[in-house]
């Protein structure tokens, strides 16, 4: 009887193994393909009919042009702009949110909690959004991207919820010693919040980097688009030509493969450096937001 | 909460001493937290306008809407929009196709980490399931726009996944040109960049699951196997069945970002959902009207489909969201 079980047991640990190790190359491989293409020499990338183990051939050519594009450089500028000022918003407002809302004597709070709880169950829709965001002037402006979204009111919540969880006792001694709101908020408040603050700021500024729909249908002046509009154009649109002028056309052709596994490396590069120091963070948000839900 | 009690109290008493108290109460309210109601005017207003002024804005979809004459001057012709939309060919289509992904991603995308967790739960070697967990997450981080730019580039004729099958004997195709592999791509794409990082939840559930049990089993001869079936998998079922409700009533709020991005006119008799028909009716054909009353259409839907997979989940499991 036993040795049955632990030779069924072995058999169990090898095909967990082999399951996960499976994954683990189905997820990272096609990464570490655009990795050996954004290398490979763009002629010999192209004849190539296999399957890529190593760069093939050597060549930072793609890297360069990339670089020297105009509207990479513009679009992380516009990107860098919006996750700045959009996460110093978005924290403000929901900040304030949140302190307002997790005090326990205001008359109107239940009122306040239901309209806001409402949007999250039923919107407009998109039309009539950008028929206020034109109506407000903000079309064709970076702030588009950021100030319709000030507060998402999931995070709002789990906000709050937190800012309940300290204890009164704290305010009321700060509030003796004659302190105001602003104060209890700004001194209290949020210097104990901090481990949710940091999973926040972490949230908004990842939406941010990321976003590119609510840009592409707000923003129409090219020196405006963020990074992904950019992006988009380029792996999406395969519009590389603009990058690899004053070559050819078979050779534009060529540059324009590698150009595009290039980009996908300069745009993801800064992310895959920062996720394993924030990985825990993240965790500890998709906790937060499991358990207060 | 004590304020309901003394609203309640009240209301017992006359009802001008009741409007005299509610009068009295609110000034005194006022008074006492003018500072936070000044801090809430940001959020209000914020909500005010870019959430309930679109959804006052959504009346166009009962109405000829022409930027000229504005929301309120644009001349109203009824349910005309909603007619047009119900009767046109698109509206049996992207229902369907909303449903479908809708489904297929419920099916085959939400069990996915649930699956994923329960395999690094065996792991015991704790370096080979941090490398896993790495791993897998990573996808997460990569933005919309570049996934579906390698999604687009490996489908292609000469594609990383083509010549992967080329390897086998068959012939290059673009994928993305085929309406029939479009569900697919998706929802295996999506399980791609999402299985590690949904598959976290579930690990955190399964931390608390008492270690006594699983000794106990063991000294009953259980094999490893049973003891995941039979110890494992019911500790974290109130947390899939959790998950399995917010899933359902999102039902309709399919990723239309993913789908814009990914699909062309080849695909759209299996790609084309209700928010991306919404997006190309609206913004980019500028039929305002009925876009709106298509996107009218979803999110009533959508707040159907909420309340009722709420009243089930309370009378079912006794979890739901109000």
């Amino acid at each position: 009887m036993k040795t049955e079980t632990g030779l069924f047991d072995r058999a169990f640990d090898v095909v967990i193994y082999t399951l996960l190790i499976l994954l683990v190359v189905v997820t990272l491989y096609p990464l570490l393909y655009v990795l050996f293409a954004s290398f490979s020499d763009a002629g010999q990338l192209v004849a190539n009919k296999g399957i890529l183990w190593k760069p093939l051939g050597f060549s930072v050519e793609a890297y360069k042009s990339v670089l020297k594009n105009p509207s990479i450089t513009t679009g992380y500028r516009n990107t860098v702009f919006i996750v700045v000022f959009g996460v110093i918003v978005n924290l403000f407002m929901t900040c304030l949110g949140a302190y307002v809302l997790s005090r326990k004597n205001v008359m109107w709070n239940n009122v306040f909690m239901f309209i806001i709880l409402f949007t999250m169950f039923f919107g407009g829709g998109l039309i009539p959004l950008y028929l206020v965001v034109k109506g407000v002037g903000l079309l064709d402006s970076l702030w588009a991207t950021i100030l319709p979204f000030s507060i998402s009111t999931f995070n709002l919540i789990i906000m709050r919820t937190s800012f309940m969880g300290i204890p009164d006792s704290l305010e009321e001694s700060a509030k003796i010693d004659g302190a105001n709101h602003f104060t209890i908020l700004f001194r209290i408040i949020i210097p104990l919040s901090m481990p949710v603050i940091a999973v926040m700021i972490l949230y908004y500024a990842v939406d941010k980097w990321n976003g590119w729909f609510y840009a592409s249908v707000f923003i129409r002046s090219r020196d405006l688009f963020p990074l992904q509009l950019v992006l988009r154009e380029i792996l999406i649109a395969n519009s590389t030509d603009s990058m690899s002028t004053g070559a050819s056309a078979g050779d534009r052709f060529e540059i324009g493969e590698t150009i595009k596994y290039a980009t996908i490396m300069v745009a993801t590069i800064p992310i895959l450096c920062v996720y394993p120091f924030v990985q825990r963070f993240f965790v500890k948000g998709v906790m937060v937001g499991s358990v207060k839900g | 909460m004590q304020t309901n009690v003394n609203a309640n109290a009240n209301a017992s008493t006359s009802a001008s001493a009741k409007q005299n108290s509610f009068k009295r109460r609110f000034i005194r309210d006022f008074m006492l937290n003018k500072y936070l109601y000044l801090m809430m005017i940001p959020v209000i207003a914020f909500y005010g306008i870019f959430h309930y002024a679109p959804m006052y804005g959504a009346l166009i979809a009962f109405k000829d809407y022409s930027p000229m004459k504005g929301v309120l001057g644009s001349d109203w012709v009824g349910l005309k929009n909603f007619e047009d939309f119900f009767n046109s060919y698109y509206f049996v289509r992207i229902l369907k196709n909303t449903l479908l992904i809708s489904l297929y991603s419920l099916i085959f995308e939400f069990p996915a980490p649930i699956l994923l967790a329960l395999l690094i739960n065996e792991v015991r070697s704790r370096m080979f399931k941090r490398v896993v967990q790495t791993i897998t997450y990573m996808p997460y981080f990569i933005s919309l726009v570049v996934i579906c730019g390698i999604i687009t580039d490996f489908t292609n004729a000469d594609g990383l996944i083509n010549r992967f099958f080329m390897l086998f004997g068959y012939d290059g195709q673009a994928m993305l040109q085929k309406p029939g592999l479009f569900r697919p791509i998706y929802i295996l794409s999506e399980i791609w960049q999402r299985i590690g990082w949904e598959s976290i939840i579930y690990i955190a559930a399964l931390m608390s699951i008492d270690l006594e049990q699983y000794e106990a089993a063991r000294i009953d001869g259980a094999s490893r196997f049973k003891q995941m079936l039979y110890i494992t998998l019911p500790g974290i079922l109130p947390t899939i069945a959790i998950m399995l409700i917010l899933r359902m009533g999102n039902l309709l709020n399919v990723g239309f970002e993913k789908i814009i991005l990914l699909y062309n006119p080849v695909t759209y008799e299996t790609a084309d959902v209700i928010s991306s028909f919404v997006y190309r009716k609206g913004l980019l054909e500028f039929g305002w009207s009925y876009s709106s009353a298509v996107g009218l259409f979803n999110s009533v839907i959508n707040l159907a489909l909420l309340i009722t997979a709420n009243y089930v989940s309370r009378k079912v499991s006794k979890n739901s969201l109000w």
